[in-house]
């Protein structure tokens, strides 16, 4: 084993978890390319031998794909893009001319184009879409391989169990590593939005990219301890080291897999507070899933997906028969179907001309379904039927009077004399809810609690409306904020009038999976959440861990802060007590592998 | 044949790999030729690395056509997928 100075280094963070092992050196340092004049009766050749190395890349990548690990499959989509970078006619064409054109060999005219490519992407600001030009360039390395004979040289040909380090791995190369062998990567070049990341987290590979030198500083056979977590490598590390990641390790995988086999035990609160956690879908081939992530019911179930996804409006038996199934799977656990929560300017034809400036207040969800009373009646009817096949509720959005509510309860009634007429079975006692996610139904709430079954608070909506903030808006996104005191202030009024009401009060927004908002709608009363399933387990966790009586004190604090960041230290400091695991375990909960 | 529409990008990402991909893939299963005008720069739908340079962040606004026998059927699913926010809509 090579003793040699002990160094840390700093880089990103791309896929969380802590390996020590020993590094393996891997070359993936870019090919030199030479520039040579070509006689013009060899252009033909020299195309030839560049359409033969795209040929020849596209089988590698095929074949990639279809060795693809289960685990990877969803994201089978880099490796089609890749292909597709292949036959691009500003990276094939544009070369095929070059060589044409200038004479010159295959590479340098390729070389020459991706230059060109690589201005163009250089021009976009948007970083996400800039760093694209990397999926490029690997492609282009992969032909440049192929065209110079360079044998690709498989990482996948390590002996022992060892931590990659190299300049840069592509897509492909992280698709292709044997999980068996390797146990995490570090790379000079990347960071936490390549598709080099996405797939170390798909293939749960604690990964550091970015490290600018690693290659340089870190020799074949060096002992490393890469944090995936923190982002910090440790290169020969001395024993305290060693055993302060162990324990750091060992501390954080117990953790887990606890959270995860607990994942199907209630969540109950130390002073015996019974917290039901539902999940948030809108796929019913999700239901099964959602079940083992430990969700008690669905608490939102979206339904727009099946109107968006044909080509027209889906017909009531093809609602019911989604519905039905969702219902079934759940039972006896509910099923909380939201009606239609889109606008006219989604469907074709005739709606689509109707034309708004601010669509976020225009015609949009119980207001475009009262208007187009067949379109809803259908949805309203698909969802009554299915009621005999579980525990199925009804969800009202946008709703911001009693009228809309007295309005589709009538409807509701009409189908069900039809029911009744044609001996059709449904559960004449479903239940019938409203989602708070305008202001003025928060203020009404009293109003309309008796007409209600049940409330949820739709937060991201109401939080928008409340704050008068337009969340896809780049310049005021930051205001966007739920611990905002006036939303605190709204969710304890509906909780009161809930209360007043013997009406359960429920929350289905963002804040209903977010660890530090969790415990503050605990301690205001909130007993039913309904968020992001990859939530679940971890809440639950959490959940566990507080206490209602002890949280109480708290709130009589925090309702005299008077600013958003107030309150969320104060909610930081406080959890990081209560339940230190907050800082362990998060990040593998949310870090969620949205950026693609 | 040919359809005219205005499409809004939704998704938090822009219009990036995945979802260029996806265009790319749908507009290859048709006939009809697309193209996006952004500005006053036009692209062909069949290209992943075009449509990538065409630099579309989210909320960015393209105007849409599809020319071809088949323009319709492209332009509903091109519709269903920039609604759908390319199934990445939380």
């Amino acid at each position: 084993m090579s003793v040699g100075k002990r160094i840390e280094l700093k880089g990103i963070p791309v896929s969380p978890g802590i390996v020590i092992g020993k590094a393996h050196l891997v070359d993936r340092s870019k090919i030199k390319v030479p520039l040579r004049k070509i006689d013009k009766k060899d252009v033909p050749y020299e195309i030839e031998r560049f359409k033969k190395a795209v040929e020849i890349a596209k089988k590698q990548l095929s074949e990639l794909k279809n060795k693809l690990p289960d685990r990877l499959k969803e994201h089978a989509f880099i490796l089609d893009s890749h292909m597709m970078i292949l036959n691009d006619s500003m990276l094939y064409d544009a070369t095929i001319n070059r060589i044409k054109e200038k004479e010159i060999n295959a590479e340098w005219a390729l070389k020459e184009s991706f230059e060109e490519i690589k201005n163009l992407f250089s021009q976009i600001e948007d970083a996400y879409i800039s760093e694209r030009i990397n999926d490029v360039e690997n492609v282009v390395q992969r032909i440049l391989r192929n065209l110079m004979g360079h044998t690709e040289n498989e990482i996948s040909e390590i002996g022992e169990k060892s931590i990659i380090v190299a300049q840069d791995l592509s897509p492909a190369d992280t698709a292709s590593l044997d999980t068996k062998k390797v146990m995490g990567f570090i790379t000079d070049g990347g960071g936490s939005t390549s598709h080099t990341a996405i797939l170390a987290r798909a293939l749960k590979l604690p990964a550091v990219m970015g490290l600018c030198h690693a290659t340089k500083q870190i020799e074949d056979g060096n002992i490393l301890i890469v944090d995936g977590d923190t982002g910090k490598i440790i290169v020969n590390p001395d024993d305290e080291d060693i055993l302060y990641y162990t324990e750091k390790k060992d501390q954080r995988e117990r953790l887990r897999s606890s959270v995860l086999k607990e994942a199907n035990k209630p969540a109950i609160t130390l002073d015996g507070y019974r917290i039901r956690v539902m999940a948030n879908t809108e796929f019913l081939n999700e239901v099964y899933a959602l079940k083992e992530l430990g969700a008690e019911g669905i608490g939102l179930y979206r339904t727009e997906f099946q109107y968006l996804s044909h080509s027209g409006i889906p017909t009531e038996e093809e609602l019911f028969e989604d519905y039905k199934k969702a219902a079934e799977i759940m039972s006896p656990d509910p099923v909380i179907i939201r009606t239609l929560d889109i606008g006219g300017d989604k469907f074709k034809g005739e709606f689509a001309k109707i034309n708004e400036t601010n669509p976020a207040l225009g015609l949009r969800a119980i207001r475009f379904c009262l208007k187009n009373i067949d379109i809803f009646r259908s949805q309203l009817k698909a969802i009554l039927m299915a009621s005999a096949y579980g525990n199925v509720k009804i969800m009202l959005p946008l709703i911001s009077s009693v009228d809309e509510v007295l309005e589709t309860k009538k409807i509701i009634e009409d189908i069900k004399k039809e029911l009744d007429k044609k001996k059709i079975s449904y559960n004449p006692k479903t239940e019938i809810g409203i989602i708070l996610e305008v202001p003025s139904s928060v203020m009404i709430a009293d109003l309309l609690a008796w007409f209600a079954d049940f409330f949820s608070i739709g937060t991201n909506d109401l939080i928008q409306y409340t704050l008068a903030i337009d969340r896809t808006n780049k310049e005021v996104a930051y205001l966007y904020d739920p611990f905002h005191p006036s939303i605190i202030r709204m969710i304890r009024e509906v909780i009161r009038i809930g209360q007043e009401h013997k009406i359960p009060v429920s929350i289905c927004g963002e804040m209903a999976g977010d660890p530090l908002c969790v415990p503050l709608l605990i301690a205001l009363g909130m007993r039913q959440l309904s968020m992001n399933s990859r939530a679940i387990p971890f809440i639950k966790k959490l959940i566990r861990s507080i206490s209602v009586k002890e949280l109480k004190k708290d709130i009589e604090k925090i309702f005299k802060l008077s600013t958003s960041e107030e309150i969320r230290s104060y909610m930081l400091a406080r959890m990081k007590e209560l339940f230190p695991e907050i800082d362990i375990i998060g990040d593998y909960f949310y870090m969620q592998e949205q950026r693609q | 044949m040919e359809v005219k529409k205005k499409l809004r990008v939704k998704n938090e990402l822009g219009l990036h790999a995945r979802s260029a991909a996806m265009i790319v893939d749908l507009a290859k299963k048709h006939n009809a030729k697309l193209y996006f005008k952004k500005g006053d720069q036009v692209i062909e739908g069949d290209s992943i690395l075009s449509l990538l340079t065409l630099a579309c962040p989210k909320g960015t606004e393209l105007e849409v056509k599809a020319v071809g026998e088949d323009a319709q059927d492209l332009m509903d699913k091109l519709t269903a997928l920039f609604e759908r926010g390319f199934g990445e809509l939380s």
